[in-house]
């Protein structure tokens, strides 16, 4: 199953827009996608569970994806990431 | 037609259909359902149904409010879709064949207690977006309007329980003719409201009133304290011929409202208003009010995240202070807590807020907060009429204590070079009855009082007003209350003060002669009140007044006094 390794930069962590727009991205896809940080694990699709992870600035996150696309899904993920969800970064 | 009786409110005939004002009551009962997968079909179409709202409130938000708002209903929108929250509720309802209702309910409890528990203000915050989404779900399943004033476009008489101030909020009072509530008592909520609305209202007329169909032809009358449903032709007619009388009369008051309230007998008194923002203060002027008895500085407090700053304070003191002139405005320093709640200020519940920290307390208490007020009032009142008045003193100490504040406010601005009032009125409200038994005292160290009456009938009475139950016994009719009124006004008048009334007894018709009896000499009323009450003024004789203020004392019950004034001054029956 491939998995992903990124930092998220953005200032408010992956939370409000950020983390819609990481869901709704993660939606566009059929396979199962999980985002890990620390112990908890969540379906990249839930709203509710992204933003129970508690992702702040500068955290590490793992992805995952399993079936259908996970492979477009998993770089689709990594360049919203990687690109601070669409911001500049100058607030790092 | 059928009859339901209540406490008289707010004078004046209200005609019109019935319109319920129904808090969105979401109670729904547990149970299992005979046939799951049609429940799961039912939850689904009002999913499909609250997005398709979301959608359109998302749009009105952006259009109106910008991205940044709007964003907050995509955000909800997104909940709505959450698959885990799908999932919990599809496994409750298909497999343990719960309804709908408690299926969505527990689901949403579960993930807005886990958000609460993460310990982040961010995210308990969004606790509260996963209940609202699923309050817009409930609604649509138990088939409750969106908002409890949807539907309301023709004027009506509003019917509810009793009202909060923030469901006021919510009203369009322009389609608003008058209210009836089945609970609360004359001063409840909306019983202040109609009156500062100047519209007729009967409340506590019990459960029935909820029971009236919307539509429903309805005949309010306000100074009997009666709702009429499905009156007939005749009796509509005899109100509407009643209404036009006293609009009449009113008009009649309204040309005369700016002359002076003059007894027969040459005895002038003031006539004030009682006001809450700017707006206030111009319908007060246009009502022909003499100065403004009470100036509430609440609403620079409520409704909003932060504490305002003293420029922000003295810009809003000094709009109202210049729209008055050289008449005197008092400004009533901030009455928090207890009840009225400032959400930023981070206050401890309290079991029992009319007797906890508030008003003069809070603000001794917590000097952040009094202090720019303080000095906000002493700037604003830098060349113009204004005092100020300290809510709810019980002891000397704290009157001392007040004032030992605005000495030192003042000391501040004069070493800052800052404009500010050379002289400054102080007076207390009087509302506690330990205040009016040390009136004596207490009148030593003021320049003037403002008598309470509707906290200092409470407090009396032993009544908290805002209880249903209880609330119609804190009359200020009441002797018991009257008693305390005539010995603040005699100790005042001994010491050379003068004394003030700003609770809602002052723009009473039947306790308007008592009070000039007793020799009371400010009168602060809503601004509707006012036409009324001049001309009420202009028609007595003071000389024979002062008999039945003391016959008034001698009466055993608030009834008692009222057919006591009805009997002895005819003048008061125009009213």
């Amino acid at each position: 199953m491939p998995e992903i390794t990124l930092t998220v930069h953005h200032k408010v962590g992956l939370h409000a827009r950020p983390a819609a727009l990481f869901v709704q991205t993660a939606k566009k896809f059929d396979c199962d996608i999980k985002v890990t940080h620390g112990k908890r694990q969540a379906n990249a699709k839930s709203i509710l569970n992204v933003l129970a992870l508690g992702v702040n600035q500068g955290a590490v996150i793992a992805i995952c994806a399993e079936g259908e696309g996970a492979d477009q899904a998993l770089a689709a993920l990594e360049a919203l990431v990687e690109s601070n969800f669409g911001e500049d970064r100058e607030n790092e | 037609m059928k009859t339901l009786r209540g406490i008289a409110a707010s004078r004046g005939i209200a005609i019109g259909p019935a319109f319920h004002f129904r808090r969105a009551d979401l109670c729904f009962e547990r149970r299992t359902v005979d046939d799951p997968a049609a429940e799961w079909a039912r939850f689904q179409c009002a999913l499909k149904a609250a997005c398709e709202q979301l959608a359109d409130v998302y749009a009105k938000a952006q259009a109106e409010s910008g991205d940044e708002q709007a964003a907050i209903f995509q955000a909800h929108a997104l909940m709505l879709e959450d698959p885990e929250l799908l999932d919990a509720v599809q496994a409750s309802i298909v497999d343990q064949g719960i309804n709908a209702e408690a299926a969505l309910s527990d689901a949403a409890e579960m993930y807005a207690q886990m958000l609460e528990s993460l310990d982040d203000d961010y995210l308990s915050a969004r606790a509260a977006d996963v209940r609202d989404v699923a309050t817009r779900v409930l609604r649509i399943l138990l088939g409750v309007a969106e908002s409890p004033t949807t539907g309301l476009d023709t004027p009506s008489l509003i019917l509810a329980r009793d009202l909060t101030p923030s469901d006021t909020v919510l009203l369009d009072k322009s389609l608003v003719v008058g209210f009836c509530t089945a609970e609360g008592g004359a001063t409840s909520h909306t019983a202040i409201l109609a009156r500062g609305l100047g519209l007729p209202a009967v409340v506590g007329a019990g459960p029935d009133v909820l029971q009236i169909p919307d539509g429903t032809l309805l005949v309010l009358d306000g100074d009997e304290g009666a709702l009429l449903t499905q009156p007939d032709g005749d009796t509509v007619a005899r109100y509407r011929a009643q209404q036009t009388a006293t609009a009449a009369l009113l008009t009649e008051a309204r040309r005369h409202t700016h002359e002076p309230a003059v007894t027969r007998d040459g005895h002038h008194v003031e006539v004030a208003a009682n006001i809450g923002n700017v707006e206030g203060a111009r319908a007060a002027l246009e009502a022909g009010a003499e100065g403004v008895g009470l100036l509430r500085t609440e609403f620079l407090y409520l409704e909003r995240t932060h504490l305002p700053d003293e420029e922000e304070q003295y810009q809003a003191y000094r709009a109202i202070v210049d729209t008055f002139g050289d008449r005197p405005v008092i400004l009533r320093t901030l009455d928090v807590g207890g009840d009225k709640s400032l959400p930023y200020l981070d206050l401890p519940d309290e079991m029992n807020p009319f007797l906890g920290l508030r008003a003069i307390r809070l603000c001794l208490a917590r000097t952040e907060l009094f202090k720019p007020q303080v000095r906000a009032a002493l700037r604003a009142g830098a060349g113009r009429n204004l005092k100020v008045m300290f809510p709810m003193v019980a002891t000397v100490a704290e009157l001392r204590a007040a004032r030992a504040m605005l000495e030192e406010c003042r000391a501040e601005l004069l070493a800052e070079g800052q404009p500010v009032a050379e002289r400054m009125d102080v007076g207390i409200m009087v509302e506690v009855p330990a205040a009016a038994l040390m009136a004596d005292q207490l009148a030593a160290e003021v320049d003037f009082f403002s008598i309470g009456t509707n906290d200092l009938a409470q407090y009396t009475l032993a009544v908290e007003r805002t209880n249903a139950r209880v609330a119609s016994l804190a009359s200020g009719f009441h002797p018991a209350v009257l008693r305390l009124v005539h010995d603040v006004i005699a100790a005042a008048h001994a010491r050379g003060k003068w004394v003030g009334l700003c609770g809602e007894l002052a723009g009473e018709p039947l306790a308007i002669p008592i009070l000039l009896g007793m020799g009371l000499d400010e009168f602060s009323m809503n601004p509707p009140a006012i036409p009324l009450a001049k001309q009420i003024i202009r028609a007595l004789t003071l000389d024979h007044l002062q008999a039945v203020a003391q016959a008034a004392l001698e009466m055993d019950t608030p009834e008692a006094v009222q057919s006591l004034v009805r009997e002895r001054v005819p003048a008061t029956a125009a009213g």
